[in-house]
């Protein structure tokens, strides 16, 4: 298989490679259960929910505990899933309110730079608990996996596109 | 809210120092935009504000080959799919 020489087993290939696993086989499954023979637009869209789901479930598993973002993610997924059995968790819009709050309560704060990561820890997963330094260094792991997922992503729809 | 002071009164033991490399590291792997005026002295709200923006990019992008794939999905065989692309990406 790999078996090139020069090829150095380093943490970010091997998240790559898991990756790919984990997506190419959620979208298997994806396929399986729901064949493209039935272009009806709800079925389309139903199925890109499921491929954005994937796409960022697979890189979390990937990642697994290591990571706040990812730590968070995980806990944000197997909460919906209980939230469909029923339960509207209203969690969000509490945090939404408390960093409302906090944005007014920092302009007598010590930084601006508290206000200016009010928008960063609303994109990171996890972000409104971190403190700048963890939000700073989360942030930059959340960003090298996210331009991974999309380099992924790229190359397996060129692949769809080439084996046509 | 408490919560927040703690971390605010903690705040003050990290360094300027250590915000900037972290900074610095943020601005590494933020695309190149070439801006007129700033040249060396991005301040640290113009990193958040580029970062915010560029995760934001990798969102929308996330988004977009979603869609993409959800109308391309049927030629997909997962196992030569997986060496290649393996192989492509690892080169």
């Amino acid at each position: 298989m790999m078996n090139t020489p020069q090829q150095v087993k380093n943490p970010s290939t091997s998240l790559k490679s898991r990756f790919i696993t984990r997506f190419l086989g959620a979208l298997t499954k994806i396929n399986a259960e729901d064949p493209i023979s039935s272009p009806s637009p709800t079925r389309i869209f139903q199925r890109y929910r499921r491929i954005k789901v994937a796409s960022n479930k697979s890189m979390a598993y990937s990642v697994r505990s290591r990571r706040i973002w990812s730590r968070a993610m995980l806990s944000r997924f197997r909460s919906r899933r209980s939230a469909f059995s029923g339960r509207r968790s209203s969690v969000k819009t509490t945090n939404c309110t408390t960093i409302n709050v906090t944005i007014n309560e920092n302009k007598t704060a010590k930084g601006g730079l508290d206000m200016q990561t009010d928008e960063l820890r609303e994109l990171v997963p996890g972000g409104e608990a971190m403190d700048v330094c963890n939000l700073l260094d989360e942030t930059a792991h959340y960003i090298k996996c996210l331009t991974t997922q999309v380099q992924v992503m790229r190359k397996i729809v060129d692949f769809c596109h080439l084996s046509k | 809210m408490s919560s927040r002071r703690w971390r605010e009164s903690s705040r003050t033991n990290i360094s300027e120092e250590q915000i900037t490399q972290l900074l610095s590291t943020l601005r590494q792997l933020l695309p190149e935009i070439p801006h007129s005026h700033s040249h060396k002295a991005s301040s640290a709200a113009k990193v958040l504000k580029q970062t915010c923006n560029y995760i934001k990019t990798l969102h929308r992008e996330v988004d977009d080959l979603s869609d993409r794939l959800s109308q391309l999905l049927a030629t997909i065989d997962a196992d030569s799919a997986e060496a290649a692309i393996i192989r492509s990406l690892l080169i």
